[in-house]
């Protein structure tokens, strides 16, 4: 019978099962690929072809050779390309961080303890629905246009789907779980520590995911309106100068870093969250 | 008789009852039982669905508060939960970010005890429920009957000197509980404890119990006690015996709706 062909022992089945899901991979990066490049080349196509005004866009390599001029030229906005990332990066991440800081625990308590929840729920219902561009006239009487004020407006864009998530993930936690920490004689707040919190880990993090993507979105708005450097200001430069390349430039590198934010989270939440594999 | 030496009541309850208070109506659960628990015996507490069995049991365990009635463990007055009393609860009960161990050591954790110690403890009931070689396996990697020798091993690790078991097997299909009937019988056996089981099964009632509480319909009143000792152990669920009882009891149970 081993001799048939089609029966193939476990080590055979493992590699073939494994040779397998590499093609998969492979073929899978390749089309990611030819994904990003096909746009690229459509890119190309309609301003070689001279179907869009070159006033209004300009070509792939043009970006990526002002790309490159960026990092020893701090012309035409006045700071070199790595100066406004970090500027950038420094106020979201600041931001964004005092944001879960403070939104991920409070939602924790508020979802936790009703009376607590009882006490800020208006507080919140109220701050909530004000856009966090709203707050960039008051931040700037109050802080100046630093990176102080542009974190606070951060800050705001961030807190609350940090804050709705943790909050409505440990309401989701399981009574027979709870149940189980009563019948071992824990306290509430022990039940809440190693029940509770655990439990609510998954949305809070859905929440955090959320939170970076409004974080970076409003940056870009406050920057634009208050700022001496960083993405959104070279943008705004970009556009004063009609620097087409410029304002492009600003738009893909502020796509790149979020796709690393993500990419970083996702690890992050990985680590927290291990049991999640398989 | 040697045999009525051995029945000491370790828990009784004594008139309680339970009711919730839904809009504007109260819905009794629980009316007026009072039961006692002989020591080291295995009780059946069977009674259709939705019942208030749950309900009676989370009263025993304290995680409910009743409305009326006392509880004494070992002839003293018990409110609220005590460290004596364990509870194996229905399906869905393991921590999904804990590993097995993680689970099992859960109460031992809160219990303030050393990791060397717990991991000892731990590893002496995962052996026990006969799950050797998955510690480190995470709950959603079980299957169904071996997440309930979890919540078995868990709740042994505290020591607890009676162990509630509500509905532990409601979720299994049906030749994994039997498989899981036989089971508890042998943990109970090599780990002598009070078990206090809640089922809606009359066959694995019969099965199982030592006595037999049948509850009504709800509310829950005690309707009748049966005792099984003339039934001998291991049994025989074909023994006409066995069917004979099962017959009675099927016949002396409300219809749930």
């Amino acid at each position: 019978m081993s001799e048939s062909p089609n029966v193939m022992t476990n080590e055979e089945r493992v590699a073939y099962v494994q040779s397998k899901r590499k093609q998969t991979q492979l073929r899978d990066t390749m089309l990611a690929l030819i994904g990003v490049m096909f746009f690229f080349l459509v890119w190309e196509a309609v301003v070689l072809t001279g179907l869009v005004d070159s006033k209004k866009l300009c070509s792939v390599l043009e970006v990526f050779k002002l790309f490159i001029v960026k990092f020893s030229d701090p012309n035409p906005d006045g700071a070199l390309l790595l100066v406004n990332v970090w500027s950038s990066l420094l106020i979201a991440l600041s931001g964004f961080g005092l944001a879960i800081v403070i939104g991920v625990p409070l939602g924790w308590l508020m979802g936790w303890y009703k009376g607590f929840d009882a006490f800020m729920r208006p507080i919140f219902e109220i701050i909530r629905p004000i856009p966090p561009v709203s707050w960039i006239p008051l931040s700037i009487v109050w802080m100046g246009i630093g990176l102080k004020a542009k974190s606070f407006i951060v800050f705001f864009a961030a807190f609350v789907p940090c804050l709705i998530n943790s909050y409505t993930g440990i309401r989701q936690t399981k009574e027979v779980l709870k149940n189980v920490g009563i019948t071992f004689g824990a306290s509430n707040f022990t039940v809440f520590w190693k029940v509770g919190i655990p439990s609510s880990l998954t949305m809070a993090f859905a929440g955090i995911k959320v939170a970076i993507g409004n974080a970076w979105a409003t940056l870009v708005a406050a920057e634009m309106l208050a700022a001496s450097s960083g993405l959104g200001y070279m943008i705004l430069m970009g556009r004063s100068y009609g620097r087409v390349d410029l304002v492009i430039l600003g738009i893909v590198v502020i796509g790149l870093l979020g796709v690393v934010i993500s990419a970083l989270i996702s690890k992050c939440e990985d680590f927290f969250m291990g049991w999640k594999r398989l | 008789m040697p045999m009525d030496k051995k029945k000491q009541v370790i828990l009784s309850l004594r008139n309680i009852s339970q009711s919730f208070v839904v809009k504007n109506e109260v819905k009794p659960a629980v009316e007026d039982v009072s039961l006692d628990v002989y020591d080291n015996e295995f009780l059946v507490v069977l009674g259709p669905g939705h019942c208030g069995k749950t309900v009676l049991m989370n009263v025993i365990a304290g995680i409910e508060t009743p409305v009326e009635g006392k509880k004494y463990l070992k002839g003293e007055e018990i409110q609220g939960n005590d460290r004596r009393i364990g509870m194996v609860f229905q399906s869905l009960n393991l921590m999904p970010w804990r590993t097995v161990l993680g689970n099992v050591e859960f109460g031992l954790e809160l219990a303030g005890v050393g990791k060397k110690e717990r991991r000892a403890i731990s590893q002496k009931y995962i052996d026990l429920v006969r799950l050797t070689g998955f510690e480190h396996a995470y709950p959603h990697e079980l299957s169904g009957g071996m997440k309930q020798r979890v919540g078995i091993a868990r709740a042994y690790t505290n020591n607890p000197e009676i162990l509630i078991m509500d509905e532990p097997f409601g979720a299994l299909d049906a030749q994994t509980r039997y498989a899981m009937e036989e089971e508890v019988l042998r943990i109970w056996k090599e780990e002598k404890r009070t078990v206090v089981f809640v089922t809606n099964n009359i066959e694995e009632a019969v099965f199982l119990a030592d006595r037999i509480i049948l509850l009504s319909n709800c509310p829950a009143k005690v309707k009748q006690v049966y005792d099984l000792s003339p039934l001998g152990r291991p049994r025989n669920l074909m023994d006409s015996d066995f069917l004979r009882l099962r017959t009675e009891i099927s016949d002396n149970t409300d219809l749930a709706l």
